[in-house]
């Protein structure tokens, strides 16, 4: 790794930003804990153990979660409801779910037991269920140790047929083919959604559904190319839009290895309610914490709608709040996925050599982190021919500065979801200058006082600058104001604000408690 | 396949342009010269190389050359082709309906708005349905543009207001009749399996539905338009990649003013 830096970066206003950046984070957290929604309750019904579907096909996750809210006091939270009616009962949470669907049982009108017995009565269950979560990430850890890590960028590639079945032999194929991780991308409007779809799924648009059951067919699929190519293949999806703790808790259910994980994103692109996601982001994170999922954080997205040479500085002053995020979280600095992305554009005089300062300057600002790359989109045209050479480009940087995640582009980018062929061809360009560029990073030095040792401390600088303006006005006001990829969004705008609850003092979430405490966060709150 | 790099063979065509014949050309006039690539469903082998060859020559290629050929999964293969295509085409019949538009620069077409209309245009943008990309609508929509071309925020005469993306048709619909849009801009960026053709022609028959079809101006947008696919599903023009926001405001101001919705 990295021992000096190339860049001559100044590490005091790195310390700086990093200081700033913790407490806009923590101003935003102090909001965050006097609130939950409604899909983190949803999740806790999920933790213990309530899954399937009414006869509407609604999920008994939402039924429970609805039940109480028409009810009783979901500022309470569902825990209390559930566990309460387990000592009056003596059924398991799905029976009680099942109960509450067919109209036989109302939860919310039995008296409160103690509120110690009613915890007592749940750890049980959290600590059963917990398990299943920590054997997975145990069987990670071995199956990577039997294999072997890569420790070359793992070649990031998506599946997006709209049919579960039709994915599986897709990612296969790019799995042999070389493929690291696979991202099985989901049907668009699906964060949209403020429910989980149960069951496979063959159809969608864009993609197919994120569900238990697809997470579970794909993870199979995916174990048993693992085996024959030797080689530990990862799988991804999207812990975003309206039920970002639901997904999380499913995919540490399955076995998922990465998770799309970043509230700005839904925010801005999706145009989700801020306090809402926040607040979903922050119990997810905690969940992927746990299940020892490494996430991805979406900055690259604001260079598809902003300028990537201009508007560089947000990028990197949002990788500094996502980083204090994720550690509130729970995350690891090896659990960071942080984005940025390739998209200067092709006309640019020195393009190439800002986009490496750039990618330089991620790597020595978060040594540790697996940093998420994409390619370029913004400027792909259709011509093939140049998208191949653009995305060799692309490959070059990640190869030079030794980016961990590196989301493959596409030569036909722009025209179509990826055919298997056209994967094929971009695994060949990119293990090509992979294998021929090897180590060529770290025998190269960057000209003192030179065009990227002086852009990138001109971003940097740019980026404390801005992130000083956020720890005024705060995070929300900042995101009205559209600081990030130009987009303005209001607090009290977007979808999902009816989700968002204030916790009364006799709230609890026992999974909360349990992985604060497991994660060693008890004593930062 | 191979044959070296030269070919020594001689053909026999006449190398005189002719536009009521024209195909494809390489390096001589009328060699009909193409590649083309593609992957069939069958293991990699001399099968798999005839099957390819097969099939070239049903779609009218001669003398096809597989110039590579790879195995993507066991019962996978991809080929490289190139060959000759026997057919040709009559130029000087197709007549294409591309929209004829000069463009004219921000301060002629505000200067153009206030002397024939009048009032400030009223313009909507969104891109519909499912799909989820910004990226065509907020090029010509959003103040900074795209490639230099600033976008329609930034004229002083056009009020815009840029739904963003998966908005449904309804929706756009609502807003428009709210604000008495003059003109709707629809993008479809990345839409899978021909969606976008459904999506488009069900907002032509719900804005007719809604009785306001003629009173506005109805253009869309995306990788997969082009002007007679927007024309003939009910568009008063459709603008393909590389359009920026001048040449779509050209067209809807000029537009505005023939259809006299002033």
């Amino acid at each position: 790794m990295i021992t000096t830096s190339k860049l001559n970066l100044d590490f005091e206003l790195v310390e700086k930003a990093r200081n700033v950046a913790k407490v806009i984070a923590n101003d935003t957290q102090t909001f965050i804990n006097a609130h939950t929604t409604t899909t983190i309750e949803r999740t806790i019904c999920r933790l213990l153990g309530i899954d399937g579907v009414d006869e509407f096909g609604i999920p008994l996750p939402n039924v429970v979660v609805d039940h109480v809210k028409k009810t009783g006091k979901i500022e309470k939270g569902v825990a209390l409801y559930l566990g309460n009616a387990i000592i009056h009962t003596k059924l398991s949470p799905q029976n009680i779910a099942e109960k509450i669907s067919q109209n036989q049982l109302n939860i919310t009108d039995i008296p409160i037991k103690g509120l110690s017995e009613i915890k007592e009565v749940l750890s049980s269950i959290v600590q059963k269920n917990l398990d299943i979560i920590r054997r997975n990430k145990q069987k990670r850890e071995k199956l990577i140790q039997r294999y072997g890590e890569k420790t070359q960028p793992l070649i990031y590639i998506i599946v997006a047929t709209g049919n579960i079945f039709e994915d599986i032999v897709q990612a296969q194929a790019a799995a042999r083919q070389g493929a690291d991780v696979i991202a099985v991308i989901r049907s668009t409007g699906q964060s949209l959604l403020d429910y989980v779809p149960f069951g496979s799924t063959t159809e969608g648009f864009g993609g197919t559904y994120a569900t238990q059951e697809n997470f579970r067919l794909m993870r199979v699929a995916l174990d048993q190319v693992s085996e024959e190519e030797g080689r530990y293949i990862r799988l991804t999806n999207y812990c975003s839009g309206l039920c970002m703790p639901e997904i999380a808790a499913m995919g540490a259910y399955e076995r998922l290895d990465m998770m799309l994980n970043d509230a700005l994103y839904g925010i801005l692109f999706r145009d989700i309610n801020m306090q809402r996601t926040l607040i979903d982001q922050y119990f997810s994170r905690m969940i992927n914490a746990f299940a020892g999922v490494i996430i991805n954080t979406g900055e690259d997205n604001y260079l598809t709608t902003d300028d990537a040479y201009e508007a560089a500085h947000t990028v990197l002053a949002s990788q500094f709040i996502n980083e204090q995020f994720a550690k509130l979280a729970g995350l690891k600095e090896e659990q960071m996925g942080l984005g940025h992305a390739f998209e200067i554009d092709p006309d640019m005089e020195n393009g190439f050599i800002y986009e490496l300062a750039q990618a330089q300057m991620a790597r020595e600002i978060f040594p540790n982190a697996p940093l998420k790359y994409m390619p370029p989109t913004k400027y792909m045209t259709g011509n093939i021919f140049k998208g191949h050479v653009q995305d060799a480009l692309f490959n070059i940087i990640t190869i030079l500065t030794n980016q961990r995640i590196h989301l493959l582009g596409m030569l036909t980018e722009a025209i179509h979801t990826p055919f298997m062929s056209d994967r094929a061809l971009s695994i060949e360009n990119a293990q090509y200058i992979f294998k021929n560029l090897k180590d060529l990073g770290d025998d190269i030095i960057f000209k003192e006082g030179g065009i990227m040792q002086q852009r990138a401390n001109d971003v940097l600088n740019k980026a404390l600058e801005l992130l000083i303006k956020i720890e005024k006005e705060g995070l929300f006001k900042t995101i009205e104001k559209g600081i990030f990829a130009g987009i303005k969004r209001p607090i009290d705008g977007g979808k999902g604000l009816d989700g968002v609850i204030k916790i009364d003092k006799e709230y609890f979430n026992p999974f909360l408690n349990c992985m604060l405490q497991e994660l060693n966060l008890g004593d930062d709150k | 396949m191979g044959g070296g790099l030269y070919s020594t063979d001689k053909k026999e065509f006449d190398t005189n342009l002719d536009l009521t014949r024209i195909k494809p050309y390489g390096d001589t006039m009328n060699d009909g010269k193409i590649q083309i690539s593609f992957t069939l469903p069958i293991e990699d082998g001399d099968n798999a190389i005839y099957a390819a060859i097969e099939l070239s020559k049903k779609m009218g290629i001669e003398d096809p050359s597989v110039a590579y050929h790879k195995s993507l999964d066991e019962n996978f293969t991809f080929f490289i082709i190139y060959g000759e295509l026997i057919h040709s085409v009559d130029a000087t019949k197709i007549k294409a309906k591309s929209v004829k538009v000069e463009s004219m620069t921000i301060e002629e077409i505000n200067q153009y708005i206030e002397e024939n209309i009048k009032r400030k245009l009223i313009v909507i943008g969104a891109t519909t349905g499912t799909d989820a990309h910004t990226v065509g609508i907020d090029a010509i929509m959003n103040r900074k543009g795209f490639a230099g071309h600033y976008g329609l925020e930034r004229y002083e005469k056009i009020e815009t207001y840029n739904m963003g993306s998966q908005v449904s048709n309804e929706e756009f619909i609502k807003k428009a009749i709210e604000l008495k849009a003059d003109v709707l801009l629809v993008s479809q960026t990345v839409t899978q399996k021909n969606i976008h053709v459904g999506n488009l022609t069900n907002l032509v028959e719900l804005l007719e539905a809604e009785g306001i079809r003629e009173k506005i101006i109805l253009i869309c947008g995306g990788s997969r338009i082009t002007n007679e696919l927007a024309k003939e599903l009910g568009y008063d023009a459709g603008f393909g990649p590389g359009t920026y926001s001048d040449v779509v405001a050209t067209f809807f101001i000029k537009e505005i003013v023939r259809r006299k919705i002033l």
